[in-house]
């Protein structure tokens, strides 16, 4: 660790406002809690808010996790778990059950979270209703007032144009049946992981928003009586651990249109081929 | 002696006592009285700036206002003053009981949305979960408005201006309004559009008994549709009566010069 740094790059006073922020998106779920996000050493779109957020929760003896898209190894995963190697000096894993906070990018981890994990989400758009109604004094009033309706013209037009609700990620949520929440861009297959052990955060550093799932809040995702929410996954096993229960990637392999599914979830797969050959 | 006629007294849907809204020191308009009863079409014309758009933002709740009462008689709570009403109160109204109808369609339309889905957005709004339903309900409400069942997944950028104004008309009334307002609902269309457009109006607002409010500066349109006239100036309101009775013998200067400037074929 540099010493020229503060613990997790971010000064104390900062972290203490985005602690606040937190606070306060825990306390009320799904409500987008306003924060002064600081600019960070890596462009908007990259995570700003994601690190924002684990540098306010990070402490010396926390074993930190990044994906992105499932996978450890890609670019904005490394770059961000070493961004936090070298200003907060902790330890860092590519085990989910290892990791005390887990941040990520466009996924929830395969193995169930517990009650002693925070996941931390980089939110590119916390508005559910931005691309409705593009006025944010009217989104926010909508929000207060519970004027809901306008989240089911969306899935409405879905249905009318591919006859099915088509969303496929970023699907809208209702959390503890009074907020409206955009789960940042997860596939719909982990929507029912929102409801989960571990507390959730959300953070957008653009947008500077902060919101928060706690641990065991009821979410649920929005849909028709006569078309119900559906977890779509690729009606395959993950061609290099046989998984039957994961999110799949479409991985195309050579030129001549050969393609296998393979999880999304690095981790999850390697562990699982661990098993299978110590078996 | 003839049979008394035992008169029930009827409340008013609307019910409006000094209204005043101010631009600064310039007058939007000033100690407007009047009340409209169930099934009544009222007009309000004047020219340019005379405040009668003013008048039906306030009304409507769009716009605040400075003083004055607008007492509308809910459904569940009997009359109400809309102006001290909560806003969740006052939104709940104006997507239930309350209809507006814009003279620039793109201002009452999602353009981005298809026209069933700018039906059932109200029909969503209050709490309907069943998609079926809901383009059933949106079918036949384009139906009635003269918009043919296979547009109903097309955007209403693609239509042309009459639709569109049909198209935001079907929008309002889906919830089954009792108050509607309407600002130069027919501005804009060229006249034979137009003729049908106010066709189309005259039977919704005779079949569905709604009452309605429409500001128009064409003196035509509230002799079709009104059965009541307002005709303000400068602010104020100078003349009220039957719609005859005010076009055939204006009384206040300003409504003589208005009815001697429509242009005949």
């Amino acid at each position: 660790m540099i010493s020229n740094y503060n613990f997790a790059y971010l000064d104390e006073q900062t972290k203490r406002m985005i602690r606040r922020a937190i606070l306060k998106g825990v306390s009320v779920p799904g409500y987008q809690v306003p924060f002064a996000s600081r600019e960070m050493p890596m462009p908007y779109g990259w995570g700003t808010g994601g690190v924002q957020v684990s540098a306010a929760c990070l402490t010396p003896d926390d074993t930190f996790k990044v994906i992105d898209q499932g996978a450890d190894d890609t670019t904005n995963a490394v770059s961000i778990r070493k961004f936090f190697e070298k200003t907060a000096g902790v330890a860092v894993t590519e085990r989910t059950s290892d990791a005390t906070v887990i941040q990520t990018r466009h996924r929830i981890p395969e193995t169930d979270l517990t009650e002693d994990q925070i996941l931390v989400y980089q939110v590119p758009i916390p508005e559910p209703l931005r691309f409705l109604e593009p006025r944010e004094t009217e989104t926010r009033k909508m929000h207060a007032l519970e004027e809901y309706g306008l989240m089911h013209v969306k899935l409405y037009e879905d249905i009318a144009k591919h006859g099915e609700i088509a969303t496929a990620y970023a699907y809208p949520v209702k959390v503890e049946g009074r907020y409206v929440m955009d789960p940042s861009p997860i596939p719909k297959f982990d929507n029912p992981k929102l409801e989960s052990a571990a507390l959730q955060l959300f953070g957008a550093g653009r947008e500077q928003r902060i919101y928060a799932v706690p641990p065991y809040t009821k979410v649920v995702s929005l849909d028709f009586e006569d078309y119900p929410f559906d977890p779509s996954r690729a009606d395959h096993p993950c061609e290099l651990c046989g998984a039957e229960d994961s999110y799949l990637d479409e991985v195309i392999v050579d030129d001549a249109g050969g393609r296998i599914f393979v999880c999304s979830d690095t981790d999850y797969c390697a562990a699982r081929r661990e098993k299978g050959e110590a078996a | 002696m003839t049979a008394a006629v035992k008169e029930t007294p009827v409340t008013p849907l609307l019910e409006v006592r000094n209204l005043s809204k101010f631009y600064g020191a310039r007058i939007g308009c000033e100690n407007v009285n009047f009340n409209l009863y169930p099934g009544e079409v009222l007009g309000i014309v004047g020219e340019s700036g005379s405040g009668k758009s003013t008048l039906l933002n306030c009304l409507a709740g769009h716009l605040p206002s400075d003083s004055g009462e607008v007492i509308f008689d809910t459904r569940a709570d009997g009359p109400q003053d809309t102006l001290t009403m909560s806003e969740p109160e006052r939104r709940m109204l104006g997507r239930t009981d309350w209809a507006f109808v814009h003279q620039n369609p793109r201002d009452g339309l999602r353009m981005r949305i298809s026209a069933g889905g700018n039906v059932g957005e109200r029909l969503m709004a209050v709490g309907a979960r069943h998609y079926g339903d809901i383009r059933q309900e949106a079918g036949d409400w384009l139906a009635r408005v003269e918009i043919d069942m296979s547009r109903i997944d097309d955007r209403p950028s693609g239509f042309s201006g009459g639709m569109q104004q049909r198209l935001q008309i079907a929008r309002n009334l889906v919830t089954g309004p009792r108050l509607v307002f309407m600002d130069e609902p027919t501005g804009g269309l060229d006249v034979s559009v137009q003729a049908r457009l106010l066709d189309l109006l005259r039977g919704l607002v005779r079949r569905l008994g709604l009452s309605a409010i429409i500001v128009t500066h064409d003196l035509a349109v509230v002799r079709l549709l009104a059965d009541r006239l307002m005709v303000m100036k400068g602010g104020q309101v100078v003349e009220t009566g039957l719609t005859d009775q005010v076009l055939d013998d204006p009384q206040h200067a300003y409504t003589q010069l208005l009815v001697s400037s429509v242009l005949q074929v």
